[in-house]
């Protein structure tokens, strides 16, 4: 599972790679396998939305499974990756390059210190994993 | 009576097995207070016995194939092919489950997706279901599903007051537990510019039936448009057996397209199990209550087809599901299925002229009667309105001594329209059948 | 060998249809509005009767073999039951006929009606919900109405416990109630301390299916209740497992306030590939009032159709699945209390019988006296990569449906398997000689079960291209438009 060190994390199993005042979010390589072949990609809000910690801001679908995916932290979303509704698959097989889901401009940077560094979100996994 | 197997050996047998001498020691997790109680019930009888009982009050029920029936609104008498009920008494149809499992489930699977194609075809929309439980609850999933849409921002649904009471009423009932408010105009005869006055930047949906619940065929071009302008989504709900004449509601810029699927190979059986119709634009696939089968491979390469887009329902997402339900109308959708099948691109067309002009035949006749009239001048399909000289439910009284059963009397409706009778006519009523019927008014009217 | 969407075997011009010819004068078509084409299938009559004897041919039913789905009750379905619905006083009746012309018909509907009460132990009953989920919403609106109609506007939450069907609290999110999700204790039960610690004057009630999903009798169910009545709650019975408690007791005994049956399940109408069904709700006497309207009554020697004093209103058009209502008293007719209790006596028998068989090569995590289903695991260490699922499409290959899989989902590679009392033990050992057989080759031979099923007419299909490519309907090429046709 990988779970790479320049990122930050939620128990919800989305990721963040802050880049100056501006973050770029996606989910795991942990839930893309939970999930398995992924198969639709929804982000509900548009370019300009700013929106609050925990706000729903898109919704991935496999085969079996559906889940929602909440902003890491507070922001003003500047960019949704186009490529992704064409290619769902994506998320399974770059979760953490090609696959990112929003990019943000942080409105709150400090919320960064409540999430997971990688070593903490590697201990989550192990622990929901038994 | 009973269908169980078992011999004395086998329960002795098994019992032994599992490790108990008797089949009560089973049941020792329950209270035993409250175990095994008496029930007060007849005993059973065998199966001769009971269809006789049947059959004594099957003979005591009035019904469609033993009068001529002029009673619509909602449900109608058609004629059923034969075809369709020796397809339905096939076992691997009825006695089959949910198609989980499809590679042992490709009847079932093949012929929802044609199903699904029919309906997509009848009513011009790209994308329906494999169905709901009837016409009420299809309209009731579909301002579900603009609620969805609008993520709970949006808390007014238009009704039009001419579509069918009770489904007007189950939308009610399903709101229950919400802050969404139906509003429209209350009076039947309001016209389509004061249904349109209600539409705002509130509204989830706005909903028109077509033809009406009186029998109309009306123009919603302004109501689509007015839906449009505001973001709400537009609603059809339909009888299809007029789409066989009448151009479907994607022409006038539908959204989504609901509707009672009974007339299409179903009998009349006192109210159920029917057939709830439901289809919509490509764009709301994923917002779809209820079941979709979409074709797909098989590892042998052949094509097959499975249940799809499994994730939106209850199953799975459980509470965040946009609608809970489950079971549904599956072998009635086989039944449609079939009727659309036999009747085909000219066999529903034919239908649907029988009915409308057998209807016209009848309305003119009735309106050229002295003491009554019909009420409306708009055009419609296979259902109309008439004034009669005296009330309803003693002209239907009197209909039923001459083996009729009259149309349905609209003062259950509302109460102002006392004397008015909305007559329903299709292919099953005879020319001698409907002169018989004004013969029967006519008397009714004069004595 | 497959056979072609009807649309594919249609060829225009060609009918399948019968039609007598118009008989009165043709009026003007409405103008403007005639559609110029319809798109509908162009078969013979044969053509047509062909094409579906083949497609049923594809399927496994109930009348083919042996079909352990667990919470599904498949059990057989007596053919006098589709005999007596197909009466033409019952299959042609319309609902909005006066009722003086419809009293054979109603009375049928009032003593399924007075039957359904005796055995669930309640004080009335409604026919008018269309399926199992159907019945929960009933049952929840009814509920919040009851709640509401107190005052207390504050009791919002259902708790559910997490074996729970998924219709229990996708019913409770569209009722507009917060859901509560229970823990199952180690011997599946409901967890009592965490039922107690949420026990307060903000719940509307408790949806509890028993026997539980895992076929187990709540070992503590009285308690359960009893503590949910002591807050000022009520508690929903998910009636799907009845089929264990026919004769056995009664759930309006143990305090459950509103409950709706499966008439599809216990009551042996047919499943018809997905429906109709019939979810009928039984409430206790508190609750009776806010039932769905209308239900059938009986004054001064006629059947009538009544509104309940506090009806919720209606929960779909007319007056719910009559149809279903014949064959489930055809069904009851012919049981009286006698066969019924032996329904339950058996078909917890053979659940059993199958479970002691079973146990000694798949693992059943609750393992004690079940009722009519229970669980197992499809998983064994010593063959990590065979699944639940495989085992399923293996099952495939000995004739026999697979029983339930992944659900509930508090049990890992969940197997769900019920019987019902209408097969016979050598049934049930064929099943368990086949399970035996599939335990082995996991070991002997993974790729048997990894490639399953080798005997179908198909083999494994592609669920990820289904929801990728979404076909989910096929339209004939441009027609040319139909004209009109005046007899």
């Amino acid at each position: 599972m990988k779970v790479p060190d320049d990122l930050k994390y939620t128990e919800n199993d989305e990721w963040i790679r802050v880049e100056g005042d501006e973050g770029v979010i996606g989910i795991t390589d942990f839930a893309q396998d939970q999930l398995s072949d992924i198969v639709f990609v929804e982000v509900l809000e548009d370019v300009g939305a700013s929106l609050d910690q925990g706000a729903a801001c898109a919704a991935v679908e496999s085969v079996k499974a559906a889940a929602d995916v909440y902003l890491p932290v507070a922001g003003e979303i500047v960019a949704t990756n186009q490529e992704l509704p064409n290619q769902p698959e994506l998320i399974n097989s770059d979760p953490y390059g090609q696959a990112w889901i929003l990019r943000i401009r942080l409105t709150d940077a400090s919320q960064l210190d409540n999430l997971l560094d990688a070593a903490a979100y590697q201990q989550s996994i192990e622990a929901r994993n038994h | 009576m009973t269908f169980i197997p078992h011999t004395d050996l086998d329960r002795q047998h098994m019992l032994a097995a599992i490790g108990v001498s008797r089949l009560d020691d089973l049941f020792e997790a329950v209270p035993a207070a409250l175990r095994f109680p008496q029930l007060d019930l007849p005993a059973g009888i065998s199966e001769m016995e009971v269809m006789n009982e049947l059959q004594a009050l099957a003979e005591d029920t009035t019904n469609a194939h033993q009068f001529t029936s002029f009673l619509g609104a909602g449900a109608y008498d058609h004629f059923i092919p034969a075809v369709v009920d020796h397809v339905l008494q096939r076992s691997e149809f009825y006695t089959a489950y949910t198609p989980y499992q499809p590679e042992v489930s490709q009847g079932t699977l093949q012929a929802i997706f044609e199903f699904q194609s029919h309906i997509c075809n009848l009513t011009g929309m790209e994308v329906a279901n494999a169905s709901v439980y009837d016409g009420a609850t299809a309209l009731a999933e579909a301002v579900n599903m603009a609620l969805n849409h609008h993520r709970g921002r949006r808390d007014r649904v238009v009704l039009a007051p001419t579509v069918h009471p009770h489904y007007r009423d189950t939308v009610q009932t399903y709101l229950r537990g919400t802050d969404v408010e139906v509003v429209g105009p209350q009076g039947f005869a309001a016209g389509l510019p004061s249904l349109i006055d209600h539409i705002d930047d509130q509204t989830a949906l706005v909903a028109v039936q077509y033809p009406d619940f009186l029998g109309h065929i009306n123009d919603y071009g302004p109501v689509a448009e007015a839906a449009r302008a505001s973001g709400a989504l537009f609603c059809v709900v339909v009888n299809p057996i007029a789409l066989g004449l009448l151009e479907p509601p994607s022409a006038f810029g539908a959204d989504v397209v609901v509707g009672e699927g009974q007339p299409l190979g179903i009998p009349l059986s006192f109210g159920g199990p029917y057939l709830g119709l439901f289809a919509t634009r490509q764009a709301y696939v994923r917002k779809m209550p209820g079941r979709l089968v979409g074709e797909t491979t098989d590892d042998r390469g052949q094509r097959g087809y499975v249940l799809t887009l499994t994730p939106r329902e209850q199953h799975i997402r459980r509470e965040k599901a946009t609608s809970n339900i489950c079971t549904n109308q599956g072998l009635m959708a086989l039944a449609a299925g079939v009727y659309l099948t036999v009747m085909g691109r000219q066999g529903l067309r034919r239908v649907a002229e029988l009915c409308y002009h057998k209807a016209h035949y009848a309305a003119e006749q009735i309106g050229a009667l002295p003491s009554y009239a019909l009420w409306n001048q708009r055009p419609f399909f296979h259902e109309f309105v008439i004034e009669t000289p005296l009330p309803v439910e003693h002209i239907s009284r009197q209909l039923l001594a001459s083996r009729i059963i009259g149309g349905y009397d609209l003062s259950q409706w509302q109460p102002e329209l006392a004397n008015h009778m909305l007559v329903a006519v299709t292919e099953r009523n005879t020319r001698e059948d409907i002169d018989r019927f004004v013969e029967a008014l006519a008397e009714v009217g004069n004595a | 060998m497959l056979e072609p969407l009807i649309y594919d075997r249609s060829s225009p011009g060609r009918t399948g249809f019968s039609l007598p010819v118009l008989d009165v004068p043709p009026a003007d078509l409405p103008g403007g509005r005639v559609r110029r084409d319809l798109p509908l299938p162009e078969v013979s009559e044969l053509e047509a009767m062909r094409h579906f004897v083949r497609l049923s041919q594809f399927n496994h039913s109930i009348d083919t073999g042996f079909y352990p789905l667990g919470s599904c009750t498949m059990k057989y379905n007596p053919k006098v039951n589709e005999q007596a619905a197909r009466l033409p006083g019952f299959a042609y009746a319309h609902p909005l006929q006066p009722v003086e012309t419809v009293q054979g018909a109603l009375e049928l509907m009032h003593t399924v009606q007075q039957w359904l009460m005796e055995i669930g132990g309640f004080a009335a009953v409604s026919l008018q919900p269309a399926a199992g989920a159907h019945g929960e919403l009933t049952g929840i609106l009814m509920i919040r109405a009851y709640h509401r109609s107190r005052g207390d506007k504050q009791r919002t939450k259902i708790l559910i416990p997490d074996s729970a069907h998924g219709t229990n609290p996708a019913t409770s999110s569209m009722s507009g109630m917060q859901v509560i999700e229970l823990p199952s204790d180690d011997r599946g039960n409901v967890d009592l301390e965490a039922l107690r610690q949420v026990c307060d004057d903000t719940v509307a009630g408790l949806m509890l299916t028993n026997p539980n999903t895992l076929g187990l009798f709540e070992e503590h169910v009285q308690q359960v209740i009893g503590l949910v009545h002591d807050c000022g709650g009520l508690v929903y019975g998910d009636g799907a497992n009845m089929n264990a408690l026919l004769g056995i007791v009664r759930p309006g005994d143990l305090g459950i306030d509103v409950l709706h049956y499966n008439l599809h399940k216990t009551f042996s109408t047919p499943h018809g590939g997905g429906g109709p069904g019939s979810g009928a709700v039984g409430a206790s006497a508190a609750l009776a009032p806010f039932l769905p309207a209308p239900i059938v009554a009986m004054r001064d020697g006629q059947y009538l159709l009544v509104e309940p004093d506090q009806t919720i209103g209606r929960v779909k058009a007319f007056h719910g699945h009559f149809g279903m209502a014949v064959r489930a008293f055809a069904y009851l007719r012919m049981h009286g209390a006698e066969g019924l209790r032996a329904i339950a006596d058996h078909a917890v028998l053979n659940a059993n019988y199958l479970r002691v068989q079973l146990r000694q090569h798949y693992h059943v995590p609750y393992d004690r006296i079940c009722m009519h289903e229970f669980v197992a695991e499809g998983h064994w260490e010593a063959a990590p990569d065979i699944r639940a699922l495989d085992i399923s499409k293996r099952l495939m290959d000995f004739g026999f449906h697979p029983p339930t899989n992944y659900f509930p989902l508090i049990v890992h590679e969940a197997l769900m398997i019920e019987p019902t009392e209408t097969e016979s033990l050598e049934t049930l050992d064929a099943f368990a000689a086949a399970m035996l057989q599939i335990a082995q080759e996991a070991l002997d031979d993974p790729e048997l079960l990894k490639t399953a099923p080798h005997e179908t007419p198909f083999g494994r299909l592609d669920e990820v291209q289904a929801a990728k490519q979404l076909v989910l309907c096929c339209r004939p090429a441009e027609l040319e438009p139909v004209t009109a046709q005046s007899g």
